[in-house]
């Protein structure tokens, strides 16, 4: 087991927009320690998006080296970091993201629906992930039968389920009123500090950020400023 | 994820879009049905008239006049009597020379047009023309010219409304006064409009004399020829040319006769109807083509709508596959299902547009297989390009869409 559960060193990305080059990342480095909270900031633009895409495994660097839990992220192919996020990486997204279809249960069951892990076990995992974020008796509303909050904490209850390295949370608030939006950093920061999830928040709301451990500022794609507080 | 997960899936987001759902479905159903129904109708068509023409008999074959010459002379009694002869014919059985003709039929208050056929006691040997009350027409009977008639079942209908105890009636044919002898088996119905229980028998000799007027008083219209047995046909075919060849003095020009097998019937029926199933079946398949677009088109829109879902679905693990064989699972859901109802579709169709037509379609499970495997083909086939669309979606691309 590796020292760090995010070991980045030197990205670059760079996208092709028609005959423009655009570095989102210039050589950024970053390493996170297990069961830390880790707030990304910076304006748009800055490059916060790509690297939360690259940490989250979702794309990977045009160079650069990433392990992800000890695991060598750079230079997998589409399968590959497909299975990776499966495994090692729980999403939080601003929209909530949910199969407006499907029920509490069955959307905290989707990651595992992609993994070996046999119905069985996969139900009881869900419900207890659920009972975690406090939503056991609300297991089979759907979506649009839960509050924000509520739909926040079925999304929260996805990420931890298959029990990732690191817990991606973009904006996680954004779309709450101030009450929901602070209990579900409350609960993000309860996970941490009950199960030792490694959080890794991108915001742009200091207030947010003010309750990680550590922020990290980001400009045109690098590093300018990491306070720990 | 598993198939029965995508399955499951599949069926639920199908049923939350029922209305775009059943339309699609009704694409395929009609194509499926279509086929199914007309290739029924085909099969069964063609059963029928091929079953028709072998209840004449496979070792049957007959003579008619004209051929390719120009000049052709008629067919005599004495020719049949000639072919009979089994030391110039051994692989003929029976010869039973026939008139062939229209007649009208009437008792007091009742009249109806039907055919006629003159015949000799032969003819119950070669020809399925049992009687089922009454008798044959016998020698005797031919040698006296006898007024008798045997009736199909639909003349007797017609007639009396009934087909038994109609012995010693007495009927007009063409106005003149005959006595019923007995009533023919029924035969049942047998496409095309023509039918053995609508017609009448008579003795030939009566008939030449009174009723089918020809040029020669022992001229005939066809021979009828029994070989001895299916495998005999050839060369009972062979033994009957010789003798007209021989007779009609033709030997060196064209034949002035025509011989026909059933067998040649049936292949030339079979032909007929297969090419015309063939026809109308590709027609209908075209129907099954513009359905299988449809599915393609739906599933276009479905991908688009869900980019969404699919950035999440691979934000949370799913590859490549999971994602492809869920779109094709839904594909061939929404084909398959429509290829079953439409072939309950067609089953019915054909089933009813048969009992019109009085057909009994025939609906192989060669043909049920093959339409559900091909209704489920279109759906792999039309969706593998808007999953694949789907299945090549980037995760980062497809999580920012709206």
């Amino acid at each position: 087991m590796s020292e760090w559960v995010v070991d980045a060193r030197d990205l670059t990305k760079v996208y092709q927009m028609g005959d423009v080059e655009v570095h989102a990342l210039r050589g950024l480095s970053m390493l996170i320690e297990p069961g830390e909270i880790v707030a990304i900031m910076g304006p748009s633009g800055s490059g916060k998006s790509t690297l939360m895409n690259m940490l989250g495994c979702l794309d990977s660097p045009t160079s650069g080296e990433y392990y992800l839990d000890g695991e060598r992220v750079a230079g997998m192919v589409d399968d590959q970091l497909a299975d990776i996020r499966n495994r090692k990486v729980g999403f939080v997204f601003q929209g909530f993201n949910l199969l407006p279809r499907s029920s509490a249960l069955a959307n905290v069951e989707l990651p595992l629906r992609y993994s070996s892990t046999n119905g069985r076990s996969r139900r009881g995992m869900a419900r207890s992930a659920l009972e975690v974020v406090g939503l056991g008796d609300r297991m089979n509303h759907r979506p649009n039968e839960l509050s924000g909050g509520e739909q926040q904490r079925v999304a929260i209850a996805r990420a931890i389920v298959n029990e990732p390295s690191i817990v991606m949370a973009d904006e996680p608030t954004g779309n709450l009123d101030t009450k929901s939006g602070d209990e579900i950093m409350e609960l993000l920061l309860s996970l941490n500090h009950d199960q030792g999830t490694t959080l890794i928040v991108v915001t742009h709301d200091p207030e947010i950020a003010a309750h990680t451990g550590r922020v990290v500022n980001i400009r045109d794609g690098r590093v300018v400023m990491e306070n720990n507080l | 994820m598993s198939l029965w997960q995508s399955f499951l899936e599949a069926i639920g987001s199908l049923s939350a879009n029922k209305t775009r759902s059943s339309l699609t479905m009704l694409g395929i159903m009609i194509g499926v049905g279509a086929v199914i129904a007309l290739m029924g109708l085909g099969e069964g068509t063609q059963a029928s008239i091929t079953g028709e023409i072998e209840s004449i008999g496979t070792n049957v074959l007959f003579v008619s006049s004209g051929g390719e010459a120009d000049n052709p002379e008629a067919l005599t009694i004495r020719d049949a009597q000639v072919i009979a002869d089994p030391s110039l014919a051994p692989s003929v059985k029976n010869v039973a020379p026939v008139l062939q003709g229209k007649v009208e039929v009437s008792i007091p208050g009742e009249s109806t047009s039907t055919s006629l056929v003159a015949i000799t006691p032969e003819y119950h040997l070669v020809q399925s023309a049992d009687v089922a009350q009454g008798l044959p027409i016998t020698d005797d009977q031919l040698e006296n010219y006898a007024s008798i008639v045997l009736l199909g079942t639909d003349v007797a209908e017609e007639l009396f409304n009934r087909t038994t105890d109609l012995i010693g009636e007495k009927v007009r044919l063409n106005g003149q006064v005959f006595t019923v002898s007995g009533v023919l088996e029924e035969q049942g119905a047998a496409g095309f409009g023509s039918s053995g229980d609508n017609q009448v028998l008579v003795p030939l000799t009566t008939a030449q004399m009174r009723l089918l007027k020809r040029a020669s008083s022992d001229e005939v219209d066809l021979i009828y020829i029994q070989a001895n047995n299916a495998e005999g046909v050839p060369a009972a075919e062979e033994e009957v040319a010789q003798i007209l060849r021989s007779r009609h003095r033709s030997t060196l020009g064209e034949d002035d006769f025509e011989i026909t097998t059933t067998q040649s019937i049936v292949d030339m029926a079979e032909t007929i109807t297969n090419t015309l199933t063939l026809f109308l079946g590709a027609i209908a398949g075209v129907s099954l083509l513009v359905g299988g677009i449809g599915i393609m088109n739906i599933m276009l829109v479905t991908v688009t709508e869900r980019t969404k879902e699919i950035g999440l679905r691979k934000a949370m693990g799913a590859r490549k596959r999971d994602v492809l064989s869920q779109f094709l699972v839904e594909s061939s859901l929404l084909s398959l299902g429509g290829g079953l109802i439409g072939i309950m579709l067609g089953f019915g169709i054909a089933i009813m547009v048969g009992r019109l037509i009085s057909i009994d379609a025939v609906i192989t499970v060669e043909v049920v297989l093959l339409a559900t495997l091909f209704s489920a083909a279109i759906g792999l086939f039309f969706g593998l390009y808007p999953a694949n669309r789907a299945a090549s979606l980037e995760p980062v691309e497809a999580l920012r869409s709206e």
